[in-house]
């Protein structure tokens, strides 16, 4: 580890980790702007969200009687650890010490950490709507989970580790390989990223019907400062699955190590790879429409089916003599 | 021989004979009949697809004929022909879900492990890799016989027919780089008159029950009394 | 090491004490809060003392009582896995001694017999301690059938319910047949290694066949003590009963003296390893974990609830053991070490966060007078430092980091993904889906937790008792706060953790991670090769940092104030607590998703002027399947038996003649 406890690694891994943080409503806004395009609407710029989060930012916070501090201090947490996990993937270059920190496993129980607060906060005014919002989210989330692990099973097989460092290393260094394997656990990890962020077809980030919400329902009770981190919050949460998405299936571009050069390459690539990423899944919200809620649960098992065969695959067809 | 190791055109093959079993996934879930007959063209699609990349890896130039055989039939004209006759039968629109999927599903996964253990014993060494191939041929076999033992429409009983034909000549090819040309024509032309034979009798069976689900069937006992 | 041994034995004699001073309380009943639960805390801390000093030293003592009979004398042994057990007995002693006395004031004014609770309790810590101490069969079958019945009593101490006399008989009837399945494994060993001694059982090496007999009787035995999935059905029934500190002692400890004799006796007594063990014991772990999160969801008593969370735990444990027992049939002692450890580290977790829970849950009863979720709410507000810790207690059992829990599961994660190292394909395509039902159990738990604290501490009262709660005195609240420190203190240092119990796995494998795996305390690298690892305090002190950055960044914020206002409302009247979400509403999904596997009878019946009646009854299907049919065979084959009492003597008598000829013939 003690090629690690550079300070040039720590600085690189403390840019990248804002950069998430700034990446996030940039990402949101590009995918909103290609929507409207789709829709054949000007749409708002692609800077919208920055702005809107610095409305929020300045804004007075409103709590309401029966709230406890737990709903005053889950926003925070949520943020804290959303960032922590997000900052643990690698964005542009591999070998950064935040990799070490905290494998996918680790990564999955972060995310899980942040859920977790955040339908506690759901519940804790005591209104119908948080209880909705945080029930359908245990839901969700309970049934992406193993497709997720699943997932990450296979990709681990393969590369003998669950540290994303060594896994998109691995990656890179192995000659081209069409792996099946690779194949359907990219299928079953794009279907669970969809099911986490709450896109379409699983949960609409845009409705204002308190009855088709699974993630705004539990943010209902929040204003200003605190919904501003939640917003922030979910929006890194997106730029952490595109991020891990690209760079563990696609990752050329990446810089491998920490000359000025290779990272600039890296970024470039990794906006390039975020950008695309974004478009297709403005398309992808534009021809689906939201699935009623119990039919999640077979959209769920279809991402847990392709992670399972791709596992499969990895165990029939990986040739061992 | 690791993955790496592998020339391109295997590491195709494989990603190929994968999707085959995604398929086979595929046609026993759908619950929409003209969904499966195209889940089943695809297969078919797919199926032949490896047969080309196995005749130009082994070089075997007799397989293309095989190829371009099993394109045309299996994944253009019989798939036609049920479109056609699901047409004129009037169930375009018809929707069937499967009874309990999850535990189907289940089912069939653990019947891709067992067909691989079962194939576990062969050992001869050119067989290597194609050998992780009869494993997949063998669990789409049984995939269609679940498949036949799930669904009730009978149409998609065909298709689950078909679907095990698929698995065996998948099996033929990926073992003994084909069969003779001469056998291959005759099960060709035997599925071509199956086909036809199948459309004469759905017509038969609906005009006589009235409807196409075979659990119907069973009123064909001679202990039932009148009726139901 | 011999100081160990001297240490434990006081423990011992402390917990007799506690028990005999109890009997005085029947004429003073302040002689329980006040001697004996300090002396029952006592002995835990002396037990404590006792695990650590033998896990640190190494190394195994024994000795020899003078008890017993005397061709059979019992023997007591100390190494690394006695003393890590007695640790775990003696940590959870310890916050239940600190805990007790604020609890039982409450039964001083009560019906039921004080003395009885006490004596009791003391008998139930000297059986546990024994059985971790024995060291051979007659002491462990004594201390065991000691720690099954004084927990009867303990479990039928409200007993005027009939309910729970039906729940203790079920537990005392369970423990007696597993009890048995536990004793006809020790003849089994005992036959081929000449001797009751655990020495002499170590020393035979008995054929295959035998030898999984045996492992098939310890694995019912231990497994119907422990609540694996079928033979689960008496935890759920009788640990709500039981008085709440007893149940922190039942569902914390007792249940892992069961895993500490299932290892005793399949790792160390049998000594062989077999594939077909760890697939078997794999399999049944993963269904309990399965069955037991589902049906603890389905839960609205917060015990019940938390009982069947037991069952889920235990099912996670036995995941652990069933892959150290798989890579151990394969030759991988490296990783079955891993496994191994994986599994006793969630042992200690699962002791020190399910006693909390059931502190907090009998630090609501204590104040509300409530079991029932469904009629709680807003007690974050009332009872602030048991919510808190309650919440620790409820992030810790869902597996989230830093706590302890996650720690645990990511090295039985770490251990499962291992399988590619194993040559059948079978099982490398098996491992990986135990382990996908373990990530569901994972996230189940977590739903399931979201629910009973979101339900019971957030919101509104939905009562008016719960209303008007109190916050619990300062005892109770020491007793929480201790395990609660615990859980905050297992999840961070996990490196120092492991090299204390390191020495388990190189004693009774004669291997062990490598020296390099659980040298730094900043990172967790179970397998240096692979690269992997988890920095637990690195996490906490980046969390720390990115939540500190966000409040020091919002400080500045243009409007720092926080205005109160009413909820969102839509416009229509104001919330009231009945519109909040139930905790069969907050189930009501994931019921749905998963209801096949349960028996549900859900009615809505109108009943014109009084309004609607809905019912909702969800049963275990194990009754159904399993143990009805199993009780109806025993009961008609008793019935067959009980022909051979005609009440005429002179049958009787003619029985006794040719049982006196038969066993004539047999001496000739």
């Amino acid at each position: 580890m003690d090629h690690l406890v550079t300070s040039g690694a720590w600085g690189l891994a403390l840019l990248q980790a804002l950069l998430y943080a700034a990446l996030g409503p940039l990402l949101v806004g590009w995918i909103r702007k290609v929507k409207a395009v789709l829709q054949n609407r000007r749409g708002a710029s692609v800077l919208q969200p920055y702005r809107d989060l610095r409305k929020l930012l300045m804004k007075e916070a409103r709590v309401a009687h029966t709230a406890s501090p737990l709903f005053r201090a889950a926003p925070y947490v949520v943020f804290g650890a959303t960032w922590l996990a997000a900052a643990t993937v690698p964005l542009v270059a591999v070998d950064l010490p935040t990799a070490a920190i905290a494998d996918i496993i680790a990564l999955v129980g972060l995310l899980a950490l942040a859920r977790f607060f955040l339908a506690l906060a759901g519940m804790d005014v005591g209104t119908a709507f948080g209880g909705m919002g945080a029930s359908r989210e245990m839901l969700v989330s309970a049934l992406a989970e193993p497709a997720m692990l699943m997932a990450v099973f296979t990709l681990a097989m393969t590369a003998h580790s669950t540290n994303l460092a060594t896994v998109v290393d691995y990656h890179l260094t192995g000659s081209i390989v069409l792996r099946p394997s690779f194949l359907f656990a990219f299928a079953g990890l794009i279907l669970v990223a969809i099911a986490e962020t709450g896109r379409i077809p699983v949960d609409n980030p845009a409705t204002h019907l308190e009855l088709t919400m699974i993630h705004e329902a539990m943010l209902l009770e929040y204003s200003g400062r605190h919904l501003a981190l939640m917003e922030w919050a979910a929006q890194i949460k997106l730029v952490l699955y595109g991020a891990l998405i690209a760079n563990v299936f696609f990752p050329w571009g990446i810089a491998r190590s920490l000359w000025p050069s290779a990272v600039a390459v890296g970024l470039v690539a990794i906006v390039l790879k975020l950008l695309t990423l974004g478009a297709a899944l403005a398309v992808a919200e534009t021809v689906l429409a939201k699935m009623r809620l119990f039919r999640a649960p077979a959209f769920l098992n279809l991402a847990l089916l392709m992670s399972l065969l791709g596992l499969l695959s990895h165990v029939i067809l990986g040739v061992r003599a | 021989m690791s993955y790496d190791g592998m020339a391109l055109l295997q590491q195709f093959l494989l990603v190929l004979a994968a999707l085959v079993l995604f398929s086979a996934f595929s046609l026993l879930a759908q619950a929409r009949l003209v969904s499966a007959i195209h889940a089943f063209a695809w297969q078919g699609a797919l199926v032949a697809g490896v047969t080309t990349v196995i005749a130009v890896a082994g070089r075997l130039p007799h397989l293309y004929f095989s190829a371009a055989l099993t394109l045309a039939l299996k994944a253009l004209l019989i798939p036609w022909i049920l479109h056609r006759l699901v047409r004129r039968l009037e169930l375009d629109r018809h929707v069937e879900s499967l009874w309990r999927p999850a535990l189907t599903i289940m089912a069939a996964v653990a019947l891709v492990i067992f067909s691989y253990w079962l194939v576990l014993p062969i050992v001869e060494q050119e067989l290597t890799f194609t050998r992780n191939i009869v494993a997949i041929s063998l669990a789409v076999v049984l995939i269609g016989l679940l498949m036949m033992v799930m669904r009730q429409q009978a149409v998609i009983q065909v298709l689950g027919f078909m679907s095990m034909e698929n698995g065996l000549f998948l099996a033929a090819v990926s073992a003994t780089a084909g069969m003779p040309l001469v056998v291959e024509l005759g099960v060709a032309f035997d599925v071509l008159v199956a086909m036809v034979l199948f459309g004469m009798f759905f017509f038969q069976i609906r005009e006589s029950i009235d409807s196409l689900d075979v659990d119907r069937l069973n009123r064909l006992t001679e202990s039932r009394g009148d009726g139901e | 090491m011999d100081g160990a041994l001297l240490l434990a034995a006081l423990a011992v004699m402390l917990a007799l004490a506690s028990a005999a001073v109890s009997l005085a309380a029947a004429q003073q009943p302040q002689v329980l809060r006040l001697l004996a639960m300090p002396l029952l805390g006592l002995s835990g801390l002396l037990a404590l003392g006792a695990g650590l000093v033998a896990l640190v030293a190494g190394g195994a003592v024994t000795a020899t009582l003078p008890l017993g009979l005397p061709w059979l004398p019992w023997c007591v042994r100390l190494d690394a896995l006695a003393g890590f057990f007695l640790a775990v007995i003696g940590v959870v002693t310890v916050a239940v001694g600190l805990y007790g006395p604020g609890y039982v004031r409450t039964l001083e004014h009560g019906r039921e017999s004080l003395s009885a609770l006490g004596v009791f309790t003391g008998l139930f810590l000297t059986g546990m301690l024994l059985v971790v101490l024995a060291d051979d069969a007659f002491l462990f079958m004594v201390a065991w059938e000691l720690m099954s019945l004084s927990s009867y009593f303990l479990v039928a101490f409200q007993h005027e319910h009939a309910a729970n006399r039906r729940a203790a008989f079920l537990y005392l009837l369970m423990a007696h047949v597993g009890g048995l399945a536990i004793l006809l494994a020790f003849g089994v060993l005992a036959s081929f290694g000449a001797g009751f001694a655990f020495d002499a059982m170590r020393s035979a090496d008995p054929p295959v066949a035998w030898a999984s007999v045996a492992f098939v009787l310890a694995f019912l035995g231990f497994g119907m003590k422990a609540g694996l999935v079928p033979l689960h059905a008496w935890l759920p029934e009788a640990h709500p009963v039981a008085p709440s500190h007893i149940s922190a002692l039942m569902s914390g400890v007792m249940l892992k003296v069961a895993v500490y004799g299932f290892i005793r006796v399949v790792f160390d007594l049998i000594g062989q390893f077999h594939w077909q063990w760890g697939v078997a014991v794999l399999a049944v772990g993963s269904v309990s974990a399965l069955m037991g999160v589902l049906y603890a969801l389905m839960q609205h008593d917060l015990k019940r609830l938390l009982a069947y969370h037991s069952v889920e735990n235990l099912g996670i444990i036995f995941i652990g053991l069933g892959l150290a027992l798989i890579f151990l049939s394969a030759g991988h002692g490296l990783l079955g070490a891993l496994a191994l450890l994986a599994a006793l580290y969630h042992t200690v977790n699962h002791a020190v966060f399910k006693g909390l829970l059931f502190l907090g849950a009998g630090a609501i009863l204590h104040s509300t007078h409530e079991r029932d979720l469904e009629q709680m709410g807003g007690l974050l507000r009332r009872m602030p430092w048991t919510g808190l810790f309650f919440l620790v207690g409820c992030l810790s059992i869902s597996a989230l980091p830093p706590f302890n829990g996650f720690v645990s599961e990511w090295l039985t994660f770490q251990a499962a993904l291992q399988a590619w190292h194993l040559d059948s394909g079978v099982l490398r395509s098996l491992i990986p889906i135990a382990a996908a039902v373990l990530a569901l159990t994972g996230a189940l738990a977590a739903a399931c937790f979201v629910k009973v604290y979101g339900v019971a501490f957030l919101g509104q009262a939905r009562s008016r008792h719960v209303r008007r709660a109190r916050p619990v005195p300062v005892g109770m609240r020491a007793g929480q706060g201790l395990l609660a420190a615990l859980c905050v203190i297992l999840g961070i240092l996990p490196t120092g953790v492991l090299t204390l119990i390191g020495d388990i796995p190189r004693q009774l494998l004669g291997g062990g991670l490598s020296p390099a795996a659980a040298s730094d305390w900043l990172w967790l690298t179970p397998l240096p090769a692979e690269g992997v690892s988890y920095s637990a305090p690195l996490v906490v002190m980046l969390l720390a940092g990115a939540i500190g950055l966000a409040l020091w960044r919002l400080r500045h914020a243009a409007v720092r104030r926080v205005r109160r206002c009413a909820a969102w409302d839509c416009g229509f009247a104001p919330p009231t607590p009945r519109m909040q979400y139930t905790a069969t509403a907050f189930a009501q999904p994931i019921r749905r998703v998963f209801g096949l596997l349960f028996h549900v009878d859900e009615s809505v019946e109108s009943r014109g002027h009084d309004g609607t009646r809905y019912q909702l009854v969800v049963r275990d299907r194990a009754w159904g399947l399993f143990y009805a049919p199993v009780a109806q065979v025993v009961e008609t084959a008793a019935r067959r038996v009980a022909r051979l009492q005609s009440g005429n003597i002179r049958v009787y008598l003619g029985w006794t003649l040719s049982t006196l000829l038969v066993l004539l013939w047999i001496i000739s």
